[in-house]
């Protein structure tokens, strides 16, 4: 009778009890973020604000059921603030990520691709820009326009765009060397056909990335902006328009008027970065192995 | 009808890998280009592939003097060359299907919509490439099996001239084989000119009308 060898493989304690790594951070994150955005979009709706209301009567309660997150000197609820502040620190953080994204993303794709000369001038200036504080720049650029929304965002967006000009640039020096680029080049690939069906989707998820992880950033952008008085008007509710004046209650006992804004902004901006990091991961091949993912 | 390089001179970032190199391929040749690592033969390739511009020295092909490389280059005379490269992996887009890495060159230079299916169908089944295949991504499929897709793509163009670097060089003994074969029979059909670079003297003594070495 033939003999046939029979190779088997038994798994290792290590395979045996080898699971995908589970982080509650990720869901947790999801729900806060969920919950945050959600009361952003339908407190509004539900129990409008009127901003400029004050009830002296009511002033600087603590947090208790009727108002858990307390009211400040004039008498306004701090948490339905807050969520106002919210709606206003997360529309500035989207807008002012997706502007720096465009800026970033254009000089970054100028540079990476064009090379030589353009791309010495255009680092240059990112190293010059980078060298400035961004938060003093970001002053700067706010008092040489009318305050406002669109001031700070622009303020923001004119001061994060260094990190995806550099991301992009890299991404596509790499890129545009690698042996499938040469043979769309040989197969009659024109250059924008290059750009547009080899560089660009290799480059969009890391776009995507950098931009969501400045969103935390544009929010603190914003928040110091408006702490320093030159964000919103004084009367609208902003985040850092309330840090700012809850600060002057400290003294008097009320801590809740500038914890409850800052710790919202806080968890906030927490959540958005633990699941941008998540994402991080997934485009990470190494990171992915290393998670079991 | 050929493709020459003539006193070819190259090197990267100002460092020389190749001093006055000449090399011709003749139509419905095959030519071994031999030498050792760092010679300059993958330089050498691209220069010719009209990927690189020689630092001295020029291309000719079918006697048209070749200003400017690359992009510089109308497609339709790029297009004339096929390169299969060394390492299939690298060479291969990691989002495209094998299909549609076949196909890619046709839609490059808006090839009619209707024959290019016909067309990737015709080659993978030349390549040995089953449909089932032809839906996977790079990562899905051996070397082997990617290294065919690859010798398609090259091949999609009917070149007239196609130029092999190391290409057969990680690829097992019968996948070598199909590839060889795959290639001497598009020659035959259509009188295209080849240029083999190996390592393997056994490889060019058996492939190789002619063998040429780099120093």
């Amino acid at each position: 009778m033939a003999e046939t060898a029979v190779t088997t493989t038994t798994p290792g304690r290590a395979g045996l009890f080898r699971r995908p790594r589970f982080r509650a951070g990720t869901p947790v994150a999801a729900l806060v973020l969920g919950v945050a955005v959600g009361a952003a979009l339908l407190v509004p709706m539900i129990a409008p604000l009127d901003q400029s209301a004050v009830a002296l009567g009511r002033a600087a309660l603590p947090p208790s059921l009727p108002h858990p997150g307390g009211t400040d000197d004039l008498g306004r609820d701090v948490l339905h603030r807050s969520i106002y502040g919210l709606r206003v620190s997360l529309l500035v953080g989207v807008v002012a990520a997706l502007a720096a994204t465009v800026i970033g993303g254009v000089v970054g794709s100028l540079a990476g691709l064009l090379g030589g000369w353009v791309d010495r001038v255009l680092m240059r200036v990112v190293d010059t820009i980078s060298a400035l504080p961004h938060l003093l720049l970001g002053i700067f650029i706010v008092a040489m326009l009318r305050p406002g929304l669109g001031a700070v965002i622009l303020s923001i967006g004119l001061t994060h765009w260094l990190s995806t000009a550099r991301i992009v640039r890299s991404e596509l020096l790499s890129l545009r060397t690698r042996p499938f680029i040469d043979a769309a080049i040989a197969g009659g690939a024109g250059r924008t056909r290059v750009l547009t069906r080899h560089l660009l989707p290799h480059v969009l998820p890391k776009i995507a990335l950098a931009t969501t992880l400045m969103i935390p950033h544009a929010v603190w952008h914003e928040t110091s902006l408006s702490f320093l008085g030159l964000g919103l008007p004084p009367h609208l509710a902003s985040l850092g328009n309330m840090i700012n004046d809850g600060q002057r209650s400290l003294l008097t006992g009320a801590w809740w008027a500038s914890i409850v804004p800052g710790a919202v902004i806080v968890v906030v901006t927490l959540a958005i970065a633990a699941l941008a990091a998540r994402g991080r991961d997934h485009l990470d091949p190494r990171v992915r192995a290393e998670l079991n993912l | 009808m050929s493709l020459v390089a003539d006193g070819v001179s190259a090197g990267y970032h100002g460092r020389r890998v190749l001093t006055d190199a000449s090399l011709t391929i003749g139509a419905g040749e095959t030519v071994g280009l031999r030498g050792p690592s760092g010679s300059g033969k993958s330089t050498l390739v691209r220069v010719l592939a009209l990927l690189h511009a020689p630092d001295a020295g020029h291309v000719t092909l079918d006697g048209e003097r070749i200003a400017g490389v690359r992009h510089r280059v109308p497609a339709s005379v790029r297009t004339r060359i096929g390169v299969l490269f060394q390492s299939p992996r690298a060479a291969s887009d990691p989002r495209l299907t094998l299909a549609d890495l076949i196909a890619e060159p046709l839609r490059a230079v808006r090839h009619p919509r209707e024959r290019i299916a016909g067309r990737v169908a015709e080659l993978a089944d030349r390549a040995g490439l089953t449909a089932d295949l032809l839906v996977r991504r790079p990562h899905a499929v051996s070397d082997g099996q990617l290294q065919r897709a690859c010798l398609a793509r090259a091949l999609v163009h009917r070149p007239r001239y196609l130029l092999c670097d190391e290409a057969t060089t990680m690829l097992d003994a019968s996948t070598q084989a199909l590839v060889a074969a795959v290639i001497t029979a598009e020659q035959q059909a259509t009188g295209m000119g080849v240029l083999v670079v190996s390592h393997d003297p056994a490889l060019l003594s058996r492939w190789a009308d002619r063998v040429t070495e780099v120093r």
